[in-house]
């Protein structure tokens, strides 16, 4: 297989970081604007100890979603830059 | 000793620290003034950005802002708002900048955007932003001081002042980063340590995060309790009462939001790492950092609400005599924060939602933090610690966005625009001189507040998601945005959101000036001013895109910019 040129690379590059934005955002908003706030009523029928659902993604649980969404984020774009041998020299 | 006199030396202490490491760490080049030499670990950054982030609202407000004023539900705003934008940042904005690998959030725009003018516009945002900010962390930083040691709120800004004058002309940037790390250190143990204790006392749970959902001595659920509690006094259920609409909410969210990822001091941080990996990693870590107290501060806010109308009404119907109030009670109305008025001349407290028959008429939201840990009863060492925590986040978000003041003066409007021929020493000396009168400009404006200085926090994230977000989310993932369209979008989405919020709050503030009343009636769909931010974000948006459509494409080479800092590196296959 011929190997990609500089071009290409950086084609695929941009596809996959708008794929992942795409699905993380997504999920972003459904945690924090979704769950948080426009669905907040029905979530909060639902009761886990002693919170109702939807307060605890408003108050809890969209922040931790916020980091796990930031790390995974930050993982795929680093596994991704090197398979396409895009890493960055160390400083 | 003393509840002052340990104060005095815990806060002392706390500031030793941070000249000791101003001394450590002075700056020798532009490139360590304005970015730390590039060469900060993403945890440490991670840190220093959380500290720069969290300023004495998060620390001594917003608990109270969550308990009281929004009244639980309501108050996920904040909690929401000011840590999404970092998912906005992580994923948008961050990294991209630091491949870009310059100084200054305006330098990045006036390259992008080919265009002195934009550089300038981008300047003058940035001060509307950061100056409206900065206002707020000097009074904040006067007003612990005179709570807490007993000075007088002149004495209390001056020495707050000499103390970021001492390590921010210093050091710059670099000074900057490793006394926010203490600061990080020095507020965090100082938020979560009264929490735990609350927490363990209320619900005998020590993680405050996990005993908002646990029960109390009585066996019933303590959210259940406060819902409960609040509906017998009149007030809306704790759990679900909104703030304003949907609409509101959701507006005020995205705001706060996308407010976050534009706002200069905190976008800066992200140039000190070493690579575009690092500023990734690095704003996940900040947010780790940052959720540590933004997932106790629903837990305290909950927690000292209840401890506050259990304390004015021990059992149902048994209201607390006047003379019988704890001592931490009395102390605290002297500063004003608690007020107490007899109304019916019973000689007892009745806490109620009805303004009529209300006895506790002063309740300030601050009141949720700053009284905690004497309202759990807790050592004197406890309560310094709260007031070395509230200078510690006051004094670095100050000093953040001093740095981001200055540096936009000092690089982007001397060396970039107006005396580009000055030497590398020549900037060193002018980034000094423009810090130093930053610092006596911000003090300045701390002693003498404006009108506008008392919303002005919210509305400085309106302000920049209005105006510099848009320009630097389109300035990476478009190559076809024209400096003209930038331009014009920035300037209308600024516009249109000072002129909604001078329209129902006054122009600059002025009581009387407001011409349609800061009355809902008249708000866009029920917006608040605070919450206007995404809106203009819109306008801004919609301006640009409209604008670009009737100028000719950007240059080359501004195209060739764009390739360039969305990938970290050059293909090494080849």
């Amino acid at each position: 297989m011929a190997k990609p040129s500089e071009s290409e690379v950086r084609e695929i590059y941009w596809r996959e970081n708008r794929r992942w934005m795409l699905i993380l955002g997504a999920i972003w908003f459904v945690v924090s604007l979704g769950c948080g706030v426009l669905w907040v009523e029905p979530l909060n029928t639902i009761q886990i100890g002693g919170f109702k659902l939807g307060f605890w993604f408003a108050q809890q649980g969209a922040i931790y979603t916020f980091i796990i969404l930031i790390f995974v984020y930050a993982r795929v774009m680093a596994r991704l830059e090197r398979r396409l041998g895009l890493e960055e020299p160390e400083a | 000793m003393s509840l002052t006199e340990t104060t005095y030396w815990v806060v002392g202490a706390s500031f030793a620290l941070y000249i000791w490491i101003a001394i450590r760490s002075r700056a020798g080049t532009t490139q360590e003034f304005y970015v730390a030499g590039k060469g900060i670990h993403p945890v440490a950054n991670g840190m220093a950005t959380a500290a720069d982030w969290m300023s004495a609202a998060s620390f001594i407000s917003m608990a109270g802002l969550i308990g009281l004023s929004y009244n639980g539900y309501g108050g996920s705003v904040f909690l929401m708002g000011w840590t999404g934008g970092y998912v906005i940042l992580a994923m948008l904005i961050a990294p991209y900048l630091r491949k870009y690998g310059k100084f200054t959030v305006p330098e990045f725009i006036g390259d992008r955007y080919y265009s002195d003018t934009a550089r300038v516009v981008a300047v003058i945002c940035l001060i509307i932003c950061s100056v409206t900010y900065v206002i707020g962390q000097m009074k904040g930083i006067g007003v612990a001081f005179s709570r807490f040691l007993e000075t007088d709120y002149e004495t209390g800004l001056l020495s707050g002042m000499v103390i970021v004058f001492f390590y921010a002309v210093l050091g710059g940037m670099k000074g900057i980063t490793y006394t926010q790390i203490a600061q990080f250190c020095v507020l965090i143990f100082a938020y979560t340590v009264p929490a735990i204790f609350i927490s363990l006392q209320l619900t005998g749970q020590p993680v405050p995060q996990l005993g908002l959902g646990s029960t109390l001595a009585d066996g019933t659920y303590l959210l259940e309790k406060l819902d409960q509690t609040l509906l017998d006094l009149g007030f809306q259920e704790y759990t679900t009462s909104l703030r304003g609409s949907t609409i509101n909410m959701a507006a005020f969210t995205a705001s706060l939001m996308i407010g976050t990822a534009g706002l200069p001091h905190v976008i800066i941080r992200f140039f000190t790492v070493p690579t575009v990996r690092a500023a990734r990693t690095s704003a996940g870590w900040a947010l780790v950092f940052i959720a540590i107290l933004y997932t106790t501060a629903p837990a305290v806010a909950a927690m000292a609400r209840l401890n506050i109308i259990q304390t004015l009404e021990p059992q149902p119907g048994q209201y607390l005599a006047v003379e019988e109030r704890p001592e931490w009670f009395k102390n605290w109305e002297q500063t004003g924060l608690l007020g107490i008025d007899d109304k019916n001349q019973d000689g007892r407290i009745q806490y109620s939602a009805d303004p009529q028959t209300n006895e506790l008429v002063t309740l300030d939201n601050d009141i949720l933090v700053l009284a905690n840990p004497e309202i759990a009863n807790l050592p004197n060492w406890v309560i310094a610690l709260v007031a070395a925590g509230g200078l510690a986040a006051a004094l670095s978000t100050a000093a953040g966005l001093l740095l981001a003041i200055s540096s936009a003066i000092s690089h982007d409007l001397l060396k970039r625009t107006l005396l580009p021929d000055i030497t590398e020493r020549q900037e060193l000396m002018a980034s000094r001189l423009a810090m130093a009168a930053a610092v006596l400009g911000a003090g300045y404006l701390g002693l003498n507040p404006p009108g506008f200085a008392a919303g002005t926090v919210a509305l400085a994230f309106g302000l920049a998601a209005a105006s510099l977000f848009p320009a630097l989310l389109l300035g990476i993932f478009s190559k076809r945005v024209t400096r003209e369209g930038a331009v014009a979008g920035m300037l209308a989405g600024i516009s249109v959101t000072l002129a909604y919020v001078f329209q129902h709050k006054g122009v600059m503030f002025i009581p009387g000036t407001s011409f349609l009343g800061d009355l809902p009636a008249n708000w866009f769909f029920g917006i608040e001013p605070n919450a206007f931010g995404v809106v203009g974000a819109a306008v801004n948006f919609a301006v640009t895109f409209t604008v670009t459509r009737f100028t000719a494409a950007p240059p080359d080479r501004v195209q060739r910019l764009i390739e360039d800092i969305r990938v970290p590196a050059a293909s090494s296959r080849d």
